[in-house]
């Protein structure tokens, strides 16, 4: 694999907020529309992922600021493209195209890029985002036992999603955002069964895990410390595992450390820009982000950083800058024998 | 960058995670949320009564269960639906999905069902070859692709294995197919190999616990990654009715099982009898018909059956001193260690005064001042406190609940006139803690208990503690002081890791180091400057009372510190001083001036077997004639030589008694047979090649392994070699077939004991038995050595030598220890415990930090060359180091960590 390569090398950088450089277009119903949904019967704006259709010259530019900025890996746009997610516009039968063009669209600018500099690898990630409903957790609190979805369901989207990804050239999967472990045991069983029943010549496609601690408790939404979470998902085998979004690098370091220390794959972390500020925005200065991301590297915890909410090109060439002579994480010995 | 190693283990998870490492000792599965083995369970599902049934989980959980089994298994019920609706409420109850969910169910419809319902890793019970491989394939792949542990019953096409031979067949032909076929990890599958009731009067069922234990043991052996369960309760079923039978049962089969390699049954756990109060008679029974070793015992445990009765306890007589006020009786009970009437008398004490924290306050801490002032005078001796010590701890056990109802009580009074709660301060709190990948903690227990009596509040973490829990729990319980112990040589860097943490994360309270590992300079040098709020090595349990004392004094301790930054700084100073006073040879030449043997004249003794031994369950009492109690003394930290220090004008009176009551525990040990003494050696044709390394052959002479030594580089006097363990081995090139031995040798079965006298807070004999298991183990390595030189190698066949002798090391050849002064590299370790099979014969287990498990542990290389002799390496250069590295094909940063304290430089 060429990821594991480059991965065994350096210290890859992977892509900041899709939304942010999005809301900085400061797009209109109109734009989001485009031709194509022109007489739509609800309001698209706000969904993100229909841009992939709509307007893909828009996330193209955006993925290639990520490129330029120094972005080894740049994440599709395909956060909320699931049957689930996308009936919120009444959508869901757009989730398998929304997909393909997503991933389209990354490849687009990452072959330019790959083209220009063969000797640096870019690669697209197929991100898988968490649903807007969850296995874990009951919506009514007076029904704890109720499930707004079942476990059938979401491995059927995720199915789905996972084919369009994969249809439209993804290098590799990124289930990320995690608050809820039972949904991403979903999308690995999904991934799973998509493999052994479309065996391809070059083998599955490698994963990328990436859970969220929610806040200074340690914990997943649902409930979970890192080191149980980990061990729920461990059996996917995943290229590298880490964290996103939800705090800020401050916030993230005892948790990446921790992680750094049982992860037996590669580890990734690519927190917010901070915390949000009272108007709920991310103002933690590029230079800022980069030099707690710094310490990561100095101290041996990561091999994939990167961005999430808030964090723009600007914080990726600086994050790029001030890792870049630092050597990635060692991979833990595994011992055969107890 | 330090290289992070991760084992293998069996890792499972609910909202936290579940790791079973080979020292988590046996895991519970909680039983009874299961519809098919309890009515009431039963009762609440079927009448939808699903909040009740999550009671019965809680109470589970509450008792100790480790793992939740789920079983909805009854023709009534809809079990898909059962199954779901209980996990997802279940999924909502922190305190039960804290622990992981095992999936029990013979329908595959229903494992799945819950496997959908479930964020934590589970286990699935069961999937087996029952119908075929092709199905048994399938359902592997499906648990697979959940992330889920599987059990896999001892069931095949032919039916359920009832004999040894049966289950050991079908759980290797299933793990083949499991591992090759499905790609499963080794550590996640676990064996059921069945368990059948026993006792039914049907002859054929004599030998089911026998076959289950002894096909457990050859699994492990086999599959040494794999786990072994069961469901307990079957092997009882005959005497369904007598719970105070069924449960002796259980808990001496249960004894068999672990030993043989059971790593987690199902079970009642709030329900097991502890295995040393079953009454003697009844115990024997049950030890009759679980080991099948006598055709009538069913017969005789049915009728013992029905005479079962709880006995009377025997009554102490009165003395004197009893008539006095309680406060006099406290404090004399205190004083001497009293524990008889400790309960009666503080709850006198209670009643009569106005709140029971002037109880502790009042009169224990007087008793308390007394025993901390006689042993500041050396009145006292370490013995006596920790017995004091017990005594105290009886007394506020009785004390607490009365303490806690009316904080309460005060809380709530707080609460409704709108007032803030200030209490809670107390006293200073002392954390305790053995470092990650150490087990060692002796010293760290009598520290913990001097610190207790001198009336400081003392968490005890254990052993091997991550530093991130340490410094967790001691943000969380706002502590004083963290005191951190270790004994082997890796612990030193975990210790130094803590210092920076502490520091990065703003810590202000002292760090006391201690442990036999740990020195003065080392703090100095390594620890000290890496913390600036206080780091203090603490030599002895005595010294950290005053140490303790001067860092919680706001008077004294700016002083104190000041004093102690002063010295450690002058120590680091006189360090640096010191590395250049002594000089080096280049490492070629320390090769070149090595010990020089003439071989022609050497004509080397083969020993009477090539390959390994094991020794199970040696005499115990045969292995006590070799004691050297003179370190046993040390830990109680008497010093002096044995036996004179019987007789030593100052501490010989408590030394004897002390010295009485090891005898009686140690008698009491061996016939009760508490703890269990394996050992293994092992001998090969080795030759060295002539300047560090040696070869270990095979009897067809092809290489097995190379042993690579260290050498002395320190520049000697004239004459003096520099001398390196491989010189004691005969060349290659000397054409003679030279041989060289190993050993380890364990005591086992220590954890119950330690656990009943923690319970009943007696520190005293808790110590005095990790003491003597040491001394044990220390002991058997000397047995074993004899045995080796006079008999088992037998090189000095006619040796006469008295255990005075043995203690002296005055016998032929030598015996040194990986991690210690002749071959200070513990990862050499590895070698050893590969070529003699260790933890397959003893059942001796590896830390990360490379110490042995159970602590009372020795291991070792055999030398039988008469100039072999015991030495130290020092301080080694780099050269040296950078060439070992290459022949250990290891990174030089790695090898730099684990033998940093013999480098000459700075790594």
């Amino acid at each position: 694999m060429q990821i594991q390569n480059e991965l065994s090398k350096r210290i890859l950088i992977i892509d900041g907020a899709m939304g942010t450089m999005i809301q900085r277009r400061k797009l209109e119903e109109a734009d989001y529309r485009g031709e194509r949904f022109k007489d739509w019967h609800t309001d698209v704006k706000g969904n993100n992922d229909l841009l992939n259709i709509t307007q893909p010259q828009i996330i193209i530019d955006i993925h290639k600021e990520y490129l330029e900025a120094g972005a080894d890996i740049i994440e599709t746009n395909t956060f909320s493209c699931t049957s689930i997610a996308m009936a919120d516009y009444d959508m869901q039968s757009f989730a398998y195209e929304l997909n393909v063009e997503g991933a389209r669209c990354a490849r687009i600018a990452a072959d330019e890029y790959n083209a220009k500099d063969p000797s640096k690898p870019r690669f697209v990630a197929g991100a898988i985002g968490p649903l807007n409903k969850t296995l874990s957790l009951s919506p009514d609190v007076n029904n704890p036992g109720y499930r707004a979805v079942t476990f059938d369901e979401v491995a059927i989207a995720y199915t789905e999603q996972i084919r369009g990804l994969a249809d439209g050239g993804v290098d590799l999967f990124l289930i990320e955002t995690i608050f809820d472990t039972l949904n991403a045991k979903a999308a690995i069983y999904a991934i799973k069964k998509y493999f052994r029943e479309n065996p391809s010549g070059k083998g599955e496609l490698p994963i990328m895990i990436s859970g969220t601690i929610t806040d200074a408790s340690g914990r997943t939404l649902s409930g979970q410390t890192l080191e149980a979470f980990y061990t729920s998902i461990r059996h996917a085998r995943p290229i590298s595992v880490g964290l996103n979004c939800a705090l800020g690098a401050t916030q993230m370091r005892p948790h990446i450390e921790e992680l750094s220390q049982i992860a037996e794959c590669y580890t990734s972390a690519y927190p917010n820009a901070g915390l949000p500020n009272a108007f709920g925005e991310y103002d933690e200065q590029p230079h800022e982000t980069a030099h707690i991301i710094e310490d990561w590297a100095k101290e041996g915890f990561v091999n994939i950083v990167g961005g999430c909410c808030g964090t723009t090109p600007d914080h990726i060439k600086h994050i790029a800058d001030q890792v870049k002579n630092y050597s990635p994480r060692q991979l833990p010995v595994l011992e055969a024998v107890l | 960058m330090e290289t992070t190693v991760i084992k293998p283990y069996l890792r499972l998870a609910g909202l936290e995670p579940l790791v079973v490492r080979p020292e988590t000792n046996f895991v519970n599965v909680g039983e009874r949320t299961n519809v098919t083995g309890s009515k009431k369970f039963a009762r609440l599902i079927r009448d939808n009564k699903y909040e009740e049934a999550l009671s019965v989980a809680r109470q589970q959980v509450e008792s100790g269960a480790q793992i939740l089994d789920v079983n909805m298994d009854d023709a009534l019920l809809d079990g898909v639906l059962a199954m779901t609706t209980f996990l997802n409420l279940l999924q909502a109850e922190p305190d039960i999905a804290r622990i992981p969910v095992m999936i029990d169910s013979s329908k595959f419809e229903i494992i799945e069902a819950g496997l959908k319902c479930v964020q934590g890793k589970c286990i699935v019970n069961s999937i087996s070859l029952k119908e075929g491989e092709e199905k048994f394939i399938d359902q592997a792949f499906i648990c697979k692709s959940y992330g889920a542990s599987v059990i896999v019953m001892a069931f095949d096409e032919k039916g359920q294995a009832d004999t040894k031979e049966r289950k050991i067949e079908i759980c290797e032909r299933a793990y083949n197919i499991l591992v090759q076929q499905v790609d499963y990890d080794p550590q996640d599958i676990i064996f059921d190999p069945n368990i059948f009731a026993i006792a039914t009067g049907i002859e054929e069922h004599n030998n089911y616990a026998v076959d289950f234990i002894e096909a457990t043991r050859i699994i492990k052996q086999k599959m040494p990654l794999t786990k072994v369960s069961g469901g307990v309760s079957n092997v009882s079923f005959s005497f369904r009715g007598n719970d105070t039978v069924r449960e002796a049962i259980h808990s001496v089969f249960l004894l068999h099982a672990i030993a043989a390699g059971m790593d987690m049954g199902i079970v009642n756990a709030g329900q097991l009898q502890v295995y040393d109060e079953i009454e003697p008679r009844l115990r024997e029974l049950c030890e009759d018909v679980i080991l099948n070793r006598n055709p009538e015992a069913t017969d005789q445990l049915l009728a013992f059956a029905e005479t079962v009765k709880a006995k009377g306890k025997t009554v102490v007589q009165d003395q004197a001193w009893r008539s006095e006020p309680v406060e006099k009786r406290l404090s004399h009970s205190l004083v001497n260690g009293i524990t008889d009437f400790i309960d009666a008398d503080t709850e006198e004490a209670r009643v009569k005064y106005p709140k029971p924290l002037d109880v502790i306050e009042g009169p224990l801490m007087d008793g308390m001042n007394i025993v901390g002032d006689l042993f500041g005078a050396g009145k006292m001796f370490l013995p006596q406190v920790v017995k004091s010590a017990r005594v105290m701890k009886k007394a506020v056990a009785v004390l607490t609940p009365y303490i806690e109802a009316e904080k309460e009580v005060r809380r709530l009074a707080h609460i409704e006139a709108g007032t803030v709660n200030e209490e809670g301060a107390g006293a200073a709190k002392i954390l305790l803690a053995t470092v990650k990948g150490d087990v060692h903690d002796i010293g760290k227990n009598i520290v913990g208990v001097v610190l207790g009596c001198n009336g400081y509040d003392i968490i005890d973490m254990g052993v091997m503690v991550p530093a991130d829990k340490i410094l967790e729990t001691a943000k969380r319980e706002k502590v004083d002081i963290i005191g951190l112990s270790g004994l082997i040589t890796p612990s030193l860097d975990e210790m130094v890791h803590i210092a920076k943490e502490m520091k990065r994360q703003k810590f202000e309270l002292p760090l006391l180091i201690g442990g036999a590992t740990t020195s003065r300079m080392h703090t100095a040098v390594k620890v000290a400057p890496e913390y600036d709020e206080g780091v203090v090595h603490v030599l002895d349990a005595s010294r950290s009372v005053t140490v303790a004392g001067s860092l919680l004094s706001k008077e004294q301790k700016p002083d104190f510190l000041k004093t102690l930054k002063d010295e450690y700084s002058k120590l680091k100073q006189d360090f640096a001083n010191k590395k250049t006073a002594k000089s080096y040879l280049p490492f070629a030449q320390a090769q070149e001036n090595k010990v020089k043997i003439d071989w022609d004249a050497f004509t080397p003794v083969e020993p009477t077997f090539t390959g390994t031994r094991g020794f199970t369950d040696y005499s115990l009492e045969e292995i006590a004639a070799y004691i050297d109690w003179q370190p046993f003394f040390i830990a109680w930290e008497l010093h002096g030589k044995f036996p004179q220090i019987l007789s030593d004008e100052k501490v010989g009176a408590e030394a004897t008694r002390l010295y009485k009551d090891a005898q009686v525990l140690l008698k009491k040990i061996i016939a009760e047979k508490w703890l269990t003494a394996n050992g293994a050696i092992g001998f090969w044709p080795a030759n060295s090649n002539g300047k560090d390394t040696i070869t270990v052959l095979n009897e067809e002479k092809k290489e097995l392994v190379y042993l690579e030594s260290l050498r002395q580089q320190v520049k000697k006097a004239g004459g003096q070699p520099n001398i390196s363990l491989t010189d004691f081995i005969a060349p290659t090139e000397s054409g003679k077939q030279d041989y060289l031995g190993a050993f380890a040798v364990t005591i086992q079965g220590i954890e119950p004991h330690l656990k009943r006298f923690d319970e009943q807070h007696d520190d005293y004999n808790k110590i005095t038995l990790q003491a003597l298991a040491d001394r044990l183990a220390e002991a058997f390595a000397e047995l074993l050595h004899k045995r080796t030189r006079t008999e088992l190698w037998g090189y000095a066949k006619d040796e006469s030598l008295t255990n005075d002798d043995l203690i002296n090391e005055s016998y032929v050849g030598i015996r040194p220890a990986p991690g210690y002064p002749a071959c200070p590299d513990h990862t050499e370790k590895y070698k050893l415990f590969d070529l003699l099979e260790v933890t397959r014969l003893t059942g001796i287990q590896l830390t990360e930090s490379l110490a042995m498990y159970p602590a009372a542990s020795v291991c070792g290389w055999y030398f039988a060359n008469p100039q072999s002799k015991y030495f130290g390496i020092g301080k080694v250069e780099k050269d040296q180091v950078v060439d070992y590295a290459n022949r250990k094909g290891m990174a030089l940063e790695e090898v730099e960590r684990w033998l940093r304290p013999v480098l000459e430089y700075d790594a």
